[in-house]
C-alpha cells in the first residue's frame, strides 16, 4: 500500500509535482500514466525517499520509505535500466545489492533465473542491450522478494516476448497480493496489464480510477450509421428520428452518421420505424489510448508541430490537413493473421480507429468484425455525449498499430 | 473496487450475455485482495557489516580499482627502486643527512594521483550512472552507505600503500646499505611506511568526500589535483617580497611538502612549517571536515 498525500515537488521555479494525493493498493497492478515530463519519475523517486517532497508526504505501509524497518525486503524498484555500473558483471551487481540488503547470496542466482539472464550473469553489463538492462533492473527489484514493487517504464526496449513476460510477471506479482505500481506510456500495455490507473499531467492528478471507468469516462463512444447513398432523404429522416429520440448526430465527411446517446438496438429500431435501410451500423469505442489522449491533451509539455514542407506540397483537394494519417498498412478484418479464437478477448487495438483509420468502409460493411468476440456488455447507458472532437491527427491511429500482432497473439 | 473486467467495454446497452466466451481467463481480484504477500525468505535486518561486504564486492568488481591500485603499486615500487638503482651506480655516496628511505618519496608523490582517482570514483561513479538510487533503495540509511564506502576505501588504499612503501623501504635500505653511513631508526621506518600510507589514505578520503559533494568524476578529480598541485605552483610564482609570508605558507603546507616531511630526517627539517607527525594531523582534520560535508550533503540532498 502506497499512500501519497498532498505530494508537491518544486525545482526552483518549476513545479514538477503539485499536490498529488493517491493510494496504490495491494493485489492489483496500478498503472501510472502521464505524458513525458509530467512528474511520473519524480513521484516514484519521492515514494522511494530519494527526493524529498517540497511539501506533503508519501508512505509505504504507513511508514516513509526511509523509516521502513526493512526497506529492501518490503519495497523493490526499477527506476532506470541504465542505472548500473557498466564495468560490473550482472551477477556482482546483484550480489552487492543483496549483500547491502542482507539478502542471502543464493537469491541472486534465483532472480537471475527469473529474468532469464543466467547465461550472461558473468558478463559486464556495459555490453547489455536495453532489454537486458531492463531485465537486470527487474531482477534487482525482485531481489528482496518485496511486498511493494515499483517499475518505471519496465518494458522500454524489450522485445515482444519480453513485453509479454513482463506483463504476466506484473499480473502474477499482483495476484500474489503485492502492490505493483507501474509507470508506462504504452497505452496498449496498460490496457492489458493494469487494473487501476493513476493519470497525471503537468504534475497534477488527472484521474484515479479503474481502467474501464477511465475509458468510459474519457472516451467518446459512438455508433457509425450509414444509410444508402442512393437515398439521401433516408438520411435526413433517420437523423430527425434519432435527434427526436435524444441522440446527437454528426455527419461525417464520407456521408456516414456519427451517433451518440442512443444505444445500438434502438438505432436499428428507429431506422426500421422510419423505414430507412441501413448499410452500416457499427459500434465504435475508444481505446485506452484515445481516452488517454483526450484526457491529457491539455497537459502535454512537449508537442510536435506539423512538418509543413511549405511550398513543396500541392493543395489537398480533400481538405485534410497535412497531418491526416496515411492509411494503415494493416487491414483489420480481411487479412488478419491472428484471427480471434473462441474465448479470446478481442484486441482493442485491432479494431478500426475512429474515424480516419477506418479504411474506406465499403457499403454493406458489416459490424461483425468489430464486435466479434466482444466482452459481455453490461447494461450501461451510453456515456454522456462527449463533444465530437477528433483525436489528434495521426496520433491515435498510428501508435498502437505496430503493436497489433503482439497484442492479439497473447490475448488468449 | 469492482471485479476486473476486460479493459474494453462497449458503451452500448445490449442484453448481458452470461458465460460469454470473451471473458478473459485471467481474473485478478482487485484491491479487495484479503491477503498481503509475505516473502518466504527469512527477513534479517541489514547492518553496517552487510554494507561493508557490499562495498567490498563493488570495489573489487570494477576495473578502475585494479588499474588505479595496480598503477599505485607500480609507481611506488618502480620509481623507488629506480631511484635506489641510480644512487647505487652513482659515484658519490648518499650524504649523511638523507637516508635511503627518502628515495621512496617520488613514487608515493605520483601514486597520490591514482589514490585520489580511486577515491573519487568510489562514490562519483554511482552518481554518474544513477546506481546511487538503486543503492539507496536497497539501503535507505545513507550514512551507512557512505560509512561503508569510507571504511572499505580507506582500508584498501592504506593496505596497498603500506605494502608498497614497506617493500620499497626495505629493498632501498638493503640496496644502499654499503653506500650510506647513517643508521635508520625504527621511528623513521615507521614514519616512512605507516605514516606515509596513512597520509595517502586520508588524502584519498578527502577525494572521496569531494566526489560525494560534487557528484561528478571529472570535476572532483580535477578539483583534487588542483588542491594537491596548485599551492606549490602558485608559490613558485610569488616573487614579490610582500607576498613572502603567503609564499612560504603555500609551500610549506602544500601536499607534496607535507608528504616530504615524513621522509625527512631531523637534520634537513625546515625551521618552520609542519614537522614530525603534524602533516598527518593536518590531513586528518581536512578529511574530517570534507567528510562531514559529504555526510551532510548525502543526507540532505536529493539523490
Amino acid at each position: 500500500m502506497i499512500e501519497a498525500v498532498g505530494l508537491t515537488k518544486r525545482y526552483g521555479a518549476k513545479t514538477a509535482v503539485h499536490n498529488l494525493s493517491f493510494q496504490v493498493r495491494p493485489g492489483a497492478v496500478t498503472g501510472f500514466l502521464g505524458p513525458n515530463g509530467s512528474g511520473k519519475s519524480t513521484t516514484m523517486r519521492m515514494i522511494l525517499g530519494l527526493d524529498m517532497p517540497t511539501s506533503g508526504h508519501v508512505t509505504i505501509g504507513g511508514h516513509p520509505f526511509r523509516n521502513l524497518p526493512n526497506a529492501p525486503r518490503q519495497v523493490g524498484a526499477l527506476l532506470d535500466a541504465k542505472a548500473v555500473h557498466g564495468g560490473r558483471s550482472a551477477r556482482l551487481h546483484l550480489l552487492s545489492l543483496a549483500q547491502l540488503a542482507g539478502i542471502p547470496a543464493r537469491r541472486v542466482d534465483e532472480v537471475l533465473g527469473v529474468v532469464g539472464l543466467q547465461d550472461v550473469a558473468k558478463r559486464r553489463s556495459k555490453g547489455f542491450s536495453l532489454g537486458m538492462g531492463q531485465r537486470l533492473g527487474i531482477a534487482a527489484a525482485l531481489l528482496g522478494d518485496p511486498q511493494v514493487l515499483l517499475f518505471d517504464e519496465p518494458v522500454n526496449g524489450l522485445d515482444p516476448e519480453g513485453i509479454l513476460w513482463v506483463r504476466n510477471l506484473m499480473k502474477q506479482l499482483a495476484a500474489e497480493g503485492r502492490t505493483v505500481f507501474v509507470s508506462s506510456h504504452l497505452m496498449s500495455e496498460m490496457a492489458l496489464t493494469a487494473d487501476h490507473l493513476i493519470v497525471i499531467g503537468r504534475g497534477q492528478l488527472l484521474a484515479d480510477m479503474s481502467v474501464q471507468d477511465f475509458i468510459s469516462t474519457n472516451s467518446a463512444d459512438f455508433a457509425r450509421v450509414r444509410t444508402p447513398d442512393t437515398a439521401p432523404e433516408g438520411r435526413e429522416k433517420l437523423t430527425a428520428a434519432l435527434v427526436e429520440a435524444g441522440g446527437q448526430v454528426l455527419a461525417e465527411p464520407d456521408g456516414a452518421l456519427r451517433v451518440t446517446g442512443v444505444p445500438l438496438p434502438r438505432i436499428s429500431d428507429l431506422a426500421h420505424d422510419a423505414d430507412v435501410r441501413l448499410w452500416e451500423l457499427s459500434p465504435h469505442q475508444a481505446s485506452l489510448e484515445e481516452a488517454y489522449m483526450r484526457m491529457t491533451q491539455g497537459a502535454v509539455d512537449y508537442r510536435s508541430t506539423v512538418d509543413q514542407r511549405a511550398g513543396l506540397q500541392p493543395a489537398d483537394p480533400y481538405g485534410y490537413g497535412p497531418g491526416a494519417p496515411a492509411p494503415q498498412g494493416w487491414a483489420p478484418p480481411a487479412g488478419n493473421p491472428y484471427p480471434a479464437l473462441a474465448g479470446e478477448r478481442p484486441n482493442p487495438y485491432a479494431q478500426p480507429m475512429p474515424p480516419q483509420a477506418v479504411p474506406q468502409a465499403a457499403p454493406g460493411y458489416p459490424s461483425a468484425p468489430a464486435s466479434q468476440g466482444m466482452p459481455p456488455a453490461p447494461a450501461v447507458p451510453p456515456v454522456a455525449p462527449a463533444p465530437p472532437s477528433t483525436p489528434p491527427p495521426g496520433a491515435a491511429p498510428a501508435g498502437p498499430a505496430d503493436l497489433t500482432k503482439r497484442d492479439s497473439e497473447d490475448a488468449r | 473496487m469492482t471485479a476486473p473486467q476486460p479493459p474494453q467495454q462497449p458503451a452500448y446497452a445490449q442484453a448481458p450475455q452470461p458465460g460469454q466466451p470473451g471473458t478473459p481467463p485471467q481474473q485478478w481480484t482487485g484491491a479487495a485482495a484479503p491477503f498481503v504477500y509475505v516473502s518466504p525468505i527469512p527477513v534479517r535486518r541489514a547492518n553496517l557489516a552487510d554494507a561493508l561486504k557490499s562495498e567490498w564486492t563493488k570495489i573489487r568488481s570494477v576495473r578502475s580499482t585494479l588499474w588505479t591500485l595496480g598503477v599505485t603499486i607500480v609507481l611506488i615500487l618502480g620509481i623507488g627502486l629506480l631511484a635506489a638503482g641510480v644512487v647505487s651506480s652513482a659515484e658519490n655516496d648518499l650524504g649523511a643527512e638523507s637516508s635511503p628511505l627518502t628515495l621512496g618519496f617520488f613514487g608515493v608523490l605520483l601514486s597520490i594521483i591514482c589514490v585520489i582517482t580511486l577515491g573519487v570514483l568510489t562514490i562519483s561513479s554511482e552518481f554518474g550512472t544513477g546506481l546511487i538510487r538503486t543503492t539507496l533503495t536497497a539501503c535507505p540509511d545513507r550514512a551507512r552507505v557512505l560509512t561503508a564506502k569510507v571504511v572499505v576505501f580507506f582500508l584498501l588504499s592504506f593496505v596497498i600503500t603500506l605494502i608498497s612503501t614497506t617493500l620499497v623501504a626495505m629493498s632501498d635500505s638493503a640496496l644502499l646499505a654499503d653506500r650510506w653511513s647513517g643508521e635508520i631508526t625504527g621511528a623513521e621506518y615507521f614514519k616512512a611506511t605507516v605514516g606515509v600510507s596513512l597520509f595517502v589514505a586520508f588524502l584519498g578520503l578527502i577525494a572521496l568526500a569531494v566526489g560525494a559533494l560534487l557528484r561528478h568524476s571529472a570535476g572532483a578529480i580535477t578539483t583534487m589535483l588542483g588542491v594537491v598541485l596548485l599551492p606549490l605552483v602558485a608559490a613558485m610564482f610569488m616573487f614579490t617580497d610582500s607576498l613572502e609570508g603567503v609564499r612560504k605558507a603555500l609551500f610549506e603546507y602544500s601536499v607534496p611538502n607535507l608528504l616530504a616531511t615524513f621522509y625527512e630526517t631531523g637534520a634537513t627539517q625546515a625551521s618552520s612549517g609542519p614537522t614530525g607527525w603534524e602533516p598527518l594531523w593536518i590531513v586528518v582534520a581536512a578529511a574530517g571536515v570534507t567528510l562531514g560535508g559529504a555526510y551532510a550533503s548525502l543526507l540532505n540532498r536529493d539523490a
